[in-house]
């Protein structure tokens, strides 16, 4: 990724008239965008076009329309661009002129509120002077400044964030916790262990805008007392560790980590650690564990990390998501992110669409969207026009919703409440062609693999589970095995040891809670209503 | 010492500072089931048999790692927890291939005395019957990876009395094993000392004395194993 042109057309001094922000996060990448990067280049040089820029940015969000090229000053949006489209975007650049209006927001974009991913399509990632540009690293500079570490928790604390990682605990008391607990060094880690099949919002953010991520990470530690923090991120995500290690490299040269951050007393050295693909790796005692070296596998809490974590010293875990948040809290105050949202569920939430609707992507909420508003409006409905069935939210220990639910606002607690759970922010959108026994039958495999195999419960339980689940999806299963498997799941739910296990069963009580009739079918009448399930007759018959 | 008083099934006891529910609870003549915790190594919090409910407390709580406190009111035995108890013990039987009549632990088995004791006569959910091997490549000792119920006292007491780390684990959930030297067959390792303490703690017939006839019992664990009432550390009080 390194050394690419991707600034080009620079006058000597002055902004360039026009400019072309081709998006270069995977998604578009993996469609050769790189390539539009380049072609642009060549093409905009052989018209002659001087005061042109051609840009690289991070996501520009419309994942299922890349490769994706935008200009900025009219907001033209050039969807799924091949070569041959190039001469219509240097077109549209050369008639590009101070007075243009702006076209008319597609309502994907319209509809979203960014605030963690506010500089999402309009900065190069591998940049920071285009972070610093839009207010990168004043937080931290406000913060050093003008601020004891308890105002800056008592500010994160007004704002009422809580963990986009999924349970939602409230960051501020996270944050007074680690900062109250006895014990030096103590350290930040940043949970970028995203593993939730159909989820990467996390990916995005650190693809895209990485140095908010570690300025959140920078006001963190400052706010608890830790010097050191770590990014543990996802070992199959090789774009993200180039682009977060170059984000190091570079604010530690510009003296935004490092010792004595913009000549204060304050230190903060940030250094990446990859997981080996494990999912388990994303609960943070086994994150630790693997930082640490050992075996990522989870321990018994209390005690938290908060208290004893990593080296058993006072710990901060915190997601990606959330350290994208804190930098613009700091900056527009606590009282202005706790205005956007629902009551209990503040700010907004970063969503990533995926599945059978037409707009799949990345998309950015206040709390309290209606799903239908998230799945219509802005992911544009279902492909084909086919019956939405449900959508899953939550990752593999989430819950499908039904329907009858478009229409409830999305937060920590609605979610609860119809059976699954905000997960880090995955939703998979699924239509008539779903056999929900199918569909959890793949999230169970999912967890059995993902198992670590330290406690019982998990270890075993979600292999029967699925041994269950296979034998109804095979029409072998009869109307005792539906009472088994409820008995079963409840048992793993309560036993397990950690948020694996716990959360293993939750897909089972979700779809049997809202399509019992499906599992009946696949029993009694032999048959998958969806028509995906393949039931052999011959078996059947016994 | 910090002295907490606590109620365990509506009995008053007494216990320091970070000492366990479990250890109060067999001070205190109150039996708890339990597979993965052995007097003088350290706790692990696996098996999950000594759940109990602390009131207050939607979550259930291991006993071998959870801290006593003040005024704390456990609950170490009801109908859901039995009925818990007995489904991890058969999930115990039924993961790998446990064949009583011909194993010899028979009769000195802690997973049969177990099972026994919360009365598992029959299996309802599925067996999942692997294929797995022995390793026999040992001169005086065996593996039968059939019978290991994955408590992974053999790995604490090699690291933390034997201090020789031969055993270690590999693979993941249901394919997780025990292993020598990461993964090399036991008559190669470099660092096994041949002490047979593993033998000694395994609760099975998992590892056992080459040599000896399955009609001896040659498994009978020792009653008192003195190196883990001196040796053994803060999983011992």
């Amino acid at each position: 990724m390194s050394g690419i042109a991707a600034q080009q057309g620079h006058g000597p001094g002055g902004a360039p008239r026009a400019s072309a922000y081709v998006c270069e996060a995977v998604s578009c990448l993996s469609a050769r965008s790189h390539d539009i990067t380049v072609g642009l280049g060549e093409a905009v040089a052989e018209a002659g076009l001087t005061d042109v820029a051609i840009q690289r940015v991070g996501c520009i969000g419309l994942c299922a329309a890349g490769p994706l090229v935008r200009i900025p000053e009219t907001g033209r949006l050039f969807r799924q661009v091949r070569p041959d489209d190039l001469a219509e975007i240097v077109d549209a650049l050369a008639t590009v002129s101070p007075g243009a209006g702006r076209e008319v927001e597609d309502t994907f974009f319209a509809s979203q509120l960014r605030i963690a991913t506010e500089n999402f399509g309009q900065i190069d990632p591998e940049r920071l002077e285009d972070y610093v540009e839009r207010g990168g690293y004043e937080g931290l500079r406000t913060i050093l400044a003008e601020r004891s570490p308890a105002e800056v928790r008592d500010e994160i604390a007004r704002s009422g964030l809580r963990g986009r990682g999924g349970a939602g605990y409230p960051t501020g008391l996270k944050w007074n916790t680690v900062a109250k607990a006895d014990g030096a060094p103590k350290y930040v880690i940043c949970n970028a262990d995203e593993g939730d099949p159909g989820a990467f919002m996390d990916r995005d953010i650190l693809e895209s805008d990485p140095h908010r991520v570690l300025e959140g990470m920078a006001i963190a530690a400052f706010a608890i007392g830790a010097s050191v923090g770590y990014v543990y991120c996802r070992g199959e995500y090789p774009l993200v560790v180039d682009r977060v290690r170059k984000a190091i490299r570079d604010a530690n040269r510009a003296g935004y980590l490092g010792a004595s951050i913009m000549d204060t007393k304050f230190d903060f050295d940030v250094e990446v650690r990859l997981g080996a693909g494990a999912y388990v790796c994303g609960e943070e005692t086994a994150l630790i564990a693997s930082i640490e070296g050992g075996r990522g596998t989870p321990t018994p809490r209390p005690p938290y990390p908060a208290v004893a974590g990593l080296w058993d010293r006072p710990t901060l875990i915190n997601n990606v998501e959330t350290f994208a948040n804190v930098a613009p809290i700091i900056r527009r105050g606590g009282d202005w992110f706790a205005s956007i949202g629902t009551a209990a569920s503040k700010g907004t939430k970063v969503f990533a669409l995926a599945g059978r609707v037409v707009n799949t992507g990345i998309v950015e909420v206040p709390m309290g969207t209606t799903l239908r508003k998230i799945v219509f409006d802005i992911g544009g409905g279902i492909v084909g026009g086919r019956a939405f069935k449900a959508v899953q939210t939550g990752g593999p220990a989430g819950g499908c919703i039904p329907g009858q639910f478009l229409d409830m606002p999305v937060d920590y607690e609605s979610l609860l409440e119809v059976g699954s759970f905000m997960g880090s922010g995955g939703m998979i959108v699924m239509d008539d062609t779903a056999c929900m026994v199918n569909v959890t039958r793949f999230f169970m495999d999912f967890m059995r693999e993902e198992s670590c195999g330290k406690c019982v419960p998990c270890r075993v339980g979600t292999t029967q589970l699925w041994m269950i689940l296979d034998s109804i999806a095979s029409g072998e299963a009869d109307l005792g095995d539906l009472e088994r498997i409820e008995k079963l799941a409840a048992m793993v739910q309560r036993t397990s040891l950690c948020g694996l296990g716990q959360g293993a069963p939750n897909p089972i009580f979700s779809t049997l809670r809202y399509f019992r009739d499906e599992y009946v079918a696949h029993i009694t009448d032999r048959v998958c209503p969806a028509g995906v399930c393949s039931i052999d007759a011959e078996v059947a018959v016994g | 010492m910090t002295v907490h008083t606590l109620r365990i099934d509506g009995i008053d006891v007494a216990g320091t500072d970070g000492q366990s529910i479990l250890s109060v609870a067999s001070e205190s003549g109150i039996p708890i089931p339990t597979m993965c915790h052995l007097d003088g190594l350290s706790d692990t919090g696996s098996c999950r048999l000594c759940v109990v409910e602390i009131a207050g407390s939607k979550k259930l709580a291991p006993a071998c790692t959870t801290a006593v406190a003040e005024g704390m009111e456990v609950t170490t035995t009801s109908d859901q927890l039995v009925e818990y108890r007995r489904t991890i013990t058969e999930m115990l039987f039924v993961e790998r291939n446990h064949i009583c009549a011909i194993c010899v632990a028979n009769n000195h088995c802690e997973l049969q005395n177990l099972a026994e004791d919360l009365q598992v006569d029959h299996f309802e959910l599925p067996v999942i019957n692997p294929s797995v091997g022995i390793d026999a490549t040992h001169p005086l000792f065996a593996i039968d990876h059939n019978r290991c119920i994955m408590c992974v006292r053999c790995v604490r007491v090699c690291d933390e009395i034997e201090g020789a780390k031969t055993w270690s684990v590999m693979g993941s959930g249901i394919n997780e094993r025990v292993v020598t030297d990461m993964g090399e067959p036991w008559g190669d390792s470099t660092t096994c000392t041949s002490c047979g303490k593993c033998v000694q703690v395994c609760p099975t017939g998992a590892l056992y004395e080459k040599g000896r006839s399955i009609a001896e019992g040659s498994k009978e664990r020792r009653p008192f194993l003195p190196y883990l009432q001196m040796l053994g550390g803060e999983g011992g009080r």
